[in-house]
């Protein structure tokens, strides 16, 4: 199922999407389930790998977007449509609530600006409250917070779990996904697309871009060459469980046109996380953290929440936003040619993914992909990573079931045997131990392996069998000469 | 479930604790550890040098390990392994057993103690937790992981390693990589030069070739998918250099696992970031106490067994006394730039601390140094230490203890 190379003769797939990561799998997941057939592409070893792994993790209500752009509708629609699926998904989510911190007098005569941009973006539950409130509310908050402004709606979300979901159920409904499959070019013809992919040649009816950092790329193959991707590098910092308690809500910085700014924020795995830095770079793969950036992050934090200081950083690790020089999305349908181009999403994807995957579904559909028009099938139920509800190990119950429920592996994160068993025989199952990180918590806590990384990486040894060879032979055999 | 004493951890202060405790009279002892074996770190510290100070010989470190493990289970301790303490209700008010809860495969389960003892250990800071910048490629470790990965796992390392960290701990690190079959090129430190005994340091550069670069930090890592190698300041000049290696062991620095201390409410000790605690190594809370290097990150096995040996015969002693309030307890801070001191709370004339002394940690070497404890504009006590040097133990007598006003506030610790 996960890159095979097709059946000669075969007919072509009605749709090929470029790009497994959290907008990719949620339109591979709504095509599918109105019996679309569709093939889903990645270079990665596994879904959700670029922008999605690495955000922060926050369902955002799409408060603070331009008004009246494509990305503040389909933010609204899609982090409603995303907070039903969770919940019914079990992806870990809390709503939090967010507070807007002002932090000097400029910050503050812009948060009237704030609290209308947000009732003209659809959410309307926001209001202002003074210092003593604030105080209130986040008691551990450092000196010199004038007011904030309250955004009731704003969100936490798991973001491994999301775009797992989304592949898992695609799968279900008969999407094939080929990863390890970087395309390497595509002739598009009248009849039928050809994308060539490492690991062969993909025929397909439409071809949707949904590449993300390579989505410029991408347009490019298909004649396009719109816009440039310009990746903003965001540094983040996550800091040990035992900070948590310093707050309550998501704390936000009021924005610039620039960025959002560095916040502070609690993580459903029970963290806190501090960033991100926004610095363009000009590689699409230039994901590591640097010495500016975490010391400009913790002088940050200070000021935030002084408490942070002390306590013990967990990991950090940068991720990579797929900017364009247009403030809005770039999402374009072209039916003579029979491609549809999801691009210049940013930092609003995870929250925006359920309602861009309708959008673009519509868009196909108007222009002549025939749908199923069934109603939606219900989600499937993922594995529960998050701190705030049951996991395997407090549960006597599934214990006394399976005593593996009660043999904890990963002693931070409390990730017993049983759920790493799962994992590697899921549906979807990890290809490196990083995948079995996204979807267990594994060798995510505190201790960073001194504990359980020779266990975790023997059990998952002995359950992996030996990655099979990339089938290059077959792959190039199926390519036109 | 009930228990007269619940040890957490099967280190060698909660074995060594648990023995004590049967020989005093204690009945039921329960030791639980979250691991699948008894025996703590020592388990896989595959080199020798452990049990001169406890057992009067020397053994290796599973050796040791397994010694106590099977010596605290003919005492009639009862040790459950694989076990994980997930939730801590405490005592109710006005006194009465601790309350705790239990994970293990058996199911989630209810323990009341008449006492605990809280004997977790320490970690070392994982390289995320120092802040070392760069790519996260694997191939970057503790020393932990790198000794359960090497005799608990059996796994070979290949390659070139390089060493961060010039303290006990990493020649033991360097030992470890050599028998894994890597090439180790370096230990590197910040310090001015390697903390360990000069023995080690040069057993490491005649038998195995391996330097101390001092003045020494790590910049960068880089590598994605694998570990190239990393980026080498000198602190002195800021010169900087990229040293190519597959390998890369965070070692020392280390943090006490306070974690369920935490979570059990008990005052935490600034300087030792472990729970404070008297010279009879009880906590801020009546009737839980805690030995070895959730006390003291890190002092060797032996000591944290004969700390453990201490804090059982405080538990008896407590247990016999009842839930009566405890005394006047003066915290005692080391100043900068000494780190910590341990115990941290003291009794006016209350009874000697583990083996008679306090430990101490400073930042800086010294030497003849004479170290003070003041209490308000009064000196208590000086001592002379002869060596003082960063990561290694300095000692301090405890019969200033006695002196000591019960009225007069809080005592400090400096470097004279």
């Amino acid at each position: 199922m996960t890159g095979a190379a097709e059946t000669p003769g075969a007919p072509p797939a009605d749709v090929a999407i470029v790009g497994a990561g959290v907008v990719g799998t949620a339109i591979a997941r709504a095509l599918a389930c109105q019996d679309v057939s569709c093939v889903l592409i990645d270079a990665a070893n596994d879904v959700g790998t670029g922008t999605s792994k690495a955000n922060t993790a926050i369902l955002h209500t799409g408060f603070d977007a331009v008004p009246g752009s494509l990305e503040s509708r389909l933010l609204r629609r899609g982090s409603a449509l995303l907070a039903d699926y969770a919940r019914r998904a079990g992806i870990p989510v809390e709503r939090t609530g967010a507070l807007l911190v002002a932090w000097t007098p400029e910050q503050q005569a812009e948060l009237p600006a704030v609290e209308d941009k947000a009732r003209r973006n659809g959410v309307t539950d926001v209001y202002p409250i003074g210092p003593a409130e604030l105080c209130r509310r986040e008691p551990h908050l450092g000196p010199g917070a004038l007011g904030a402004l309250v955004i009731p709606g704003e969100s936490i979300i798991c973001p491994w779990t999301t775009p797992l979901a989304y592949a898992t159920q695609a799968l279900a409904a008969g999407a094939r996904l080929r990863l390890r499959s970087r395309v390497t070019g595509i002739r598009a013809g009248a009849a039928e697309h050809q994308v060539i992919t490492a690991t062969g040649v993909v025929r397909c009816r439409w071809v949707v871009n949904a590449a993300g950092l390579h989505s410029d790329t991408i347009d490019e193959m298909m004649g396009g060459g719109r816009f440039t991707i310009c990746p903003r590098r965001g540094e983040l910092i996550v800091f040990d469980k035992l900070a948590r308690p310093l707050l309550s809500s998501i704390l936000l910085p009021v924005p610039t046109a620039r960025t959002k700014g560095v916040l502070v924020a609690p993580t459903v795995y029970g963290n806190v996380l501090l960033g991100p830095t926004a610095e363009d770079v000009p590689g699409r793969d230039d994901v590591g953290t640097t010495a500016a950036g975490l010391t400009s992050l913790m002088a940050a934090g200070r000021r935030i929440l002084p408490r942070l200081a002390a306590e013990e950083v967990t990991a950090t690790y940068a991720g990579l936003r797929a900017a364009t020089a247009d403030r809005d999305y770039q999402i374009h349908v072209d039916p003579a040619r029979r491609y549809a181009c999801v691009a210049g999403i940013r930092s609003t994807g995870l929250s925006a993914s359920l309602g861009i995957a309708e959008y673009v579904t519509a868009l196909l559909a108007d222009a002549g992909l025939r749908l199923a028009g069934r109603p939606e099938p219900d989600p499937p139920v993922m594995p529960y990573i998050g701190q705030a509800g049951t996991r395997p190990y407090q549960d006597a119950a599934r214990i006394a079931a399976d005593p593996e429920y009660g043999r904890i592996v990963c002693h931070c994160e409390r990730v017993t045997r049983g759920e790493i068993r799962d994992a590697l025989a899921g549906p979807l199952p990890p290809a490196d131990l990083d995948g079995l990180r996204r979807r267990t918590r594994v060798l995510n806590g505190r201790c960073q392996g001194f504990y359980c990384a020779a266990t975790v990486t023997a059990l998952f040894a002995s359950t992996t069998p030996a990655p099979a060879p990339a089938p290059a032979t077959a792959g190039t055999a199926a390519e036109p000469a | 479930m009930n228990a007269d004493v619940l040890v957490v951890g099967a280190g060698p202060a909660g074995l060594a604790a648990a023995m004590e405790l049967r020989k005093l009279g204690a009945d039921r002892v329960l030791v639980v550890d979250r691991d699948v074996a008894a025996g703590g770190i020592p388990r896989h510290s595959a080199h020798t040098g452990f049990g001169a100070r406890d057992l009067r010989r020397v053994l290796t470190g599973p050796g040791y390990a397994r010694r106590y493990a099977e010596a605290a289970a003919a005492a009639g301790a009862d040790i459950r392994l694989g076990t994980t303490v997930t939730g801590w209700d405490g005592a109710p008010t006005g006194g009465g057993p601790q309350r705790v809860t239990l994970t293990s495969d058996a199911g989630v389960q209810s323990v009341d103690a008449g006492a605990v003892l809280l004997a977790t250990g320490c970690r070392e800071r994982p390289r995320t937790a120092r802040l070392v910048p760069g790519d996260r490629p694997p191939g970057v470790m503790t020393t932990g992981e790198l000794q359960r990965r090497v005799y608990l796992a059996g796994q070979r390392l290949p390659g070139r390693a390089l060493i961060v960290g010039a303290e006990h701990v990493s020649f033991s690190a360097m030992v470890t990589l050599a028998h894994a079959g890597a090439q180790v090129l370096a230990l590197v430190t910040g310090r001015p030069r390697h903390t360990s005994y000069a023995g080690f340091a040069l057993a490491a550069s005649w038998r195995w070739h391996v330097p101390v670069w001092p003045s020494t930090v790590v910049g960068q890592v880089t590598g994605r998918g694998r570990l190239d190698g990393v980026q080498l300041a000198d602190t002195r000049t800021g010169d900087t250099r990229f040293v190519p290696c597959d390998v890369v062991v965070f070692t020392g620095d280390w943090i006490p696992d306070h974690e369920l201390a935490r979570a059990a409410g008990l005052a935490m000790d600034p300087g030792t970031r472990g729970p404070a605690v008297d010279t009879t190594l009880e906590t801020s809370v009546p009737g839980v106490f805690a030995a070895g290097n959730l006390v003291h990150a890190a002092e060797t096995a032996d000591v944290a067994a004969l700390g453990g040996r201490h804090a059982a015969r405080g538990i008896v002693a407590r247990l016999r006394r009842g839930p009566a309030p405890q005394p006047v307890r003066l915290p005692v801070t080391a100043e900068p730039p000494l780190r910590w001191i341990a115990p941290n709370l003291v009794c006016p004339g209350g009874p000697a601390p583990p083996r008679g002394r306090f430990i101490l940690r400073s930042d800086v070497f010294a030497r003849l140094a004479r170290i003070e404890v003041w209490q308000g504009g009064r000196r208590l006590a000086t001592g002379i230490s002869f060596r003082v040097i960063p990561d290694r133990p300095v000692r301090l007598g405890a019969s200033w203890t006695g002196r000591a006003d019960p009225e007069a506030g809080p005592l400090t610790v400096r470097l004279a």
